[in-house]
């Protein structure tokens, strides 16, 4: 019966009671005792308090003191979020036993808002990877094919969810992080504002990119996560205070705007939406040697949206293919910075030696994998004398030009349609071996987090090898809500997208309508 | 096109506090390399006049009050301390 339900049906029937917490928790570790054997994409699970927690959750619905639109549903962390007293690691030996004495913030706001935390997901180490294969720990597979990566670096959580093993999931994106895995394994995922979700007890990669967003399995399912955990926190310095009002300069609107409406209200309202919304397809998203399949995929989504009333029309962003070298020169300079924390000194791996900065060298020798070591010595290299200038100025630079050309296309347009990635997921291990090739392939979600804008994924067909893709929509700063919108619209005009265990038995409707 | 030689890949290491085992070195500077010579692609944009954009979020400078609002938490800390004595961390002699 939950097998069918999304987390809000889940929600509502547990607060009418016709449905236990115990009961929701207890068939969510049922299916992960059954499928995380291959797919392995749980690094830890909850245990310690997890019963008093369910007590305690239910006593609170029945009570009326959780009565939010998730109240009593688990949801899957990606482990480089703080969660109080259970693992958090970052899928790297540094932090291999380390346990937060803190929840992050967001993890406040989910138990605030009823929520649980079922277990934490793999990721690429401390988030460098778009394959989760840089885990230190072991290797997530597609739930879809299991020859194929997740994506990443927040597979666990893309997985976790594809293969209804959550229902829904915590994952954060500096480059793509959400959205890429998400398209990959047929998900939901939202890469929210810069400033708009609070990162405290987020372990930081690169500051000024990362944010933390939603993964599930619908967009009103992501749009319900995001509401808990999106606010100001005076935590995070670039937190963003008070009522915030989406940039757009054509259709300005708030959340509250939903306030009361039914479901299907909503879902209507989305559609009214469109109507005379100006999307722009940024012709440099499609690129001569992205995969057919998905170029194909952007020219149905417009006219599906085309005939729902919006204008949909090809543009220009001529920076797109200076978005990979910026984002690369900038988030390794910060990771550079901010993982010169670890240094077996206070808490994470140590390796004993006599003199102090032997220790520090070995501990992090030891400590790091080898995309992480990369990382930080290209970072370290990029800010050193001699080179500051070239490199890390320069990626400046071209940052803010880059941040102004979406601004100025978004004098035009209420939002942008492009591919989530050039094409599907690759195979198992043939990424790394070819640092440089990987990167490139993040061509269609960096420039989104140079520019500190919200962008979500959104699952749209599949290629000839079985594989899903998404579509992106990326929208001005603040305007989740009319993301939102505008992807439930779509996400009704697509039709329904088949599940894993649809598909693995053959009653799946991909790309029927 | 950036050269990276044994000495930068030296300096980096220096910098990073990271040791590249011998047999990774060569790899490594290859890949530094490739790396960085992709990132010269910027300078076809020019930037003569064009601001660094050091601070691109939407908050602006946040400031708030200098109270204390947690405790010490030392326990919780001291916990993930690889060796301590005393509630205290003990690190190598430094001195």
């Amino acid at each position: 019966m939950i097998e069918q339900m999304d987390a809000l049906t889940l929600s509502e029937k547990i607060k009418k009671g016709t449905l236990g917490v115990a009961e929701a928790v207890g068939y969510y570790r049922d299916q992960i005792e059954r499928k995380d054997g291959e797919l392995k994409a749980f690094l830890t699970l909850a245990e310690g308090g997890l019963q008093e927690r369910i007590a305690e959750l239910q006593e609170g619905i029945r009570s009326g003191q959780y009565t939010g639109p998730l109240a009593g549903v688990p949801v899957a962390i990606k482990d480089n979020i703080c969660t109080k007293g259970l693992r958090t690691s970052c899928a790297s030996k540094m932090l291999e036993n380390f346990i937060p004495s803190y929840d992050a913030t967001v993890i406040q706001r989910l138990r605030d808002a009823g929520m649980l935390v079922l277990g934490k997901t793999n990721m690429d180490e401390f988030a460098m990877g778009s394959t989760s294969e840089t885990s230190s720990f072991q290797i997530t597979k597609n739930p879809w094919n299991p020859e194929y990566v997740p994506g990443g670096s927040s597979g666990g959580s893309a997985v976790a969810v594809a293969a209804g093993m959550a229902p829904l999931a915590l994952g954060s994106d500096t480059g793509g992080s959400i959205r890429q895995p998400a398209s990959f394994c047929g998900v939901v995922g939202l890469l929210p504002t810069y400033g708009r979700v609070s990162r405290y007890g987020l372990v930081a990669y690169a500051s000024s990119l990362d944010q933390i967003g939603p993964m599930g399995r619908t967009v009103a399912e992501c749009r319900a996560l995001y509401e808990a955990i999106a606010g100001y926190d005076e935590k995070d310095g670039t937190s963003v205070p008070g009522t915030v009002r989406c940039l757009g300069k054509m259709r300005k609107m708030t959340a509250t705007e939903y306030d009361g409406l039914s479901r299907e209200e909503k879902q209507k309202r989305c559609m009214e939406r469109i109507k005379g919304m100006r999307i722009g397809i940024p012709k440099e998203y499609l690129q001569a040697e992205m995969n057919g399949e998905v170029r194909d995929a952007i020219k149905n989504t417009a006219t599906l949206l085309e005939q729902q009333g919006a204008i949909v029309e090809e543009m220009s962003l001529p920076l797109t293919e200076y978005g990979v070298a910026t984002y690369y020169l900038l988030a390794c300079a910060e990771a550079s910075s901010n993982l010169s924390r670890f240094d077996g000194g206070k808490y994470g791996k140590r390796v004993e030696e006599k003199e102090l900065h032997a220790m520090y060298k070995k501990s992090r020798t030891e400590g790091f994998g080898e995309e992480t070591k990369r990382r930080i010595l290209l970072g370290s290299f990029i800010l050193s004398e001699g080179y500051y200038d070239a490199y890390y100025l320069k990626a400046l630079k071209v940052k803010r030009l880059i941040k102004e050309e979406y601004e100025n296309a978004f004098r035009t347009y209420d939002c942008l349609l492009t591919p989530v990635a050039p094409g599907t997921a690759p195979k198992l291990s043939t990424s790394l071996q070819n640092p440089l090739q990987m990167y490139l392939g993040d061509v269609d979600t960096v420039a989104v987090n140079l520019a500190g804008l919200p962008a979500i994924s959104v699952p749209c067909g599949m290629d000839q090898k079985g594989l899903p893709f998404g579509v992106q929509f990326i929208g001005n700063a603040f305007c989740e809500q009319l993301l939102f919108d505008v992807a439930e619209a779509y996400e009704e005009l697509r039709g329904v997208f088949p599940t894993v265990g649809e598909r693995m038995t053959g009653n799946g409707k991909a790309g029927e309508r | 096109m950036i050269r990276i030689d044994a000495e930068i890949l030296e300096k980096a290491e220096l910098l990073s506090k990271l040791q590249i085992e011998p047999s990774e070195r060569e790899r490594t500077m290859k890949e530094m390399e490739k790396v960085l010579s992709y990132a010269e692609k910027l300078n076809e944009l020019d930037t003569e006049d064009v601001e660094p954009l050091t601070h691109g979020g939407w908050s602006g400078t946040m400031l708030r009050q200098d109270v204390v609002t947690n405790s010490d938490g030392k326990e919780g800390t001291l916990a993930n301390a690889p060796k301590q004595t005393d509630d205290q961390f003990v690190v190598p002699k430094t001195v």
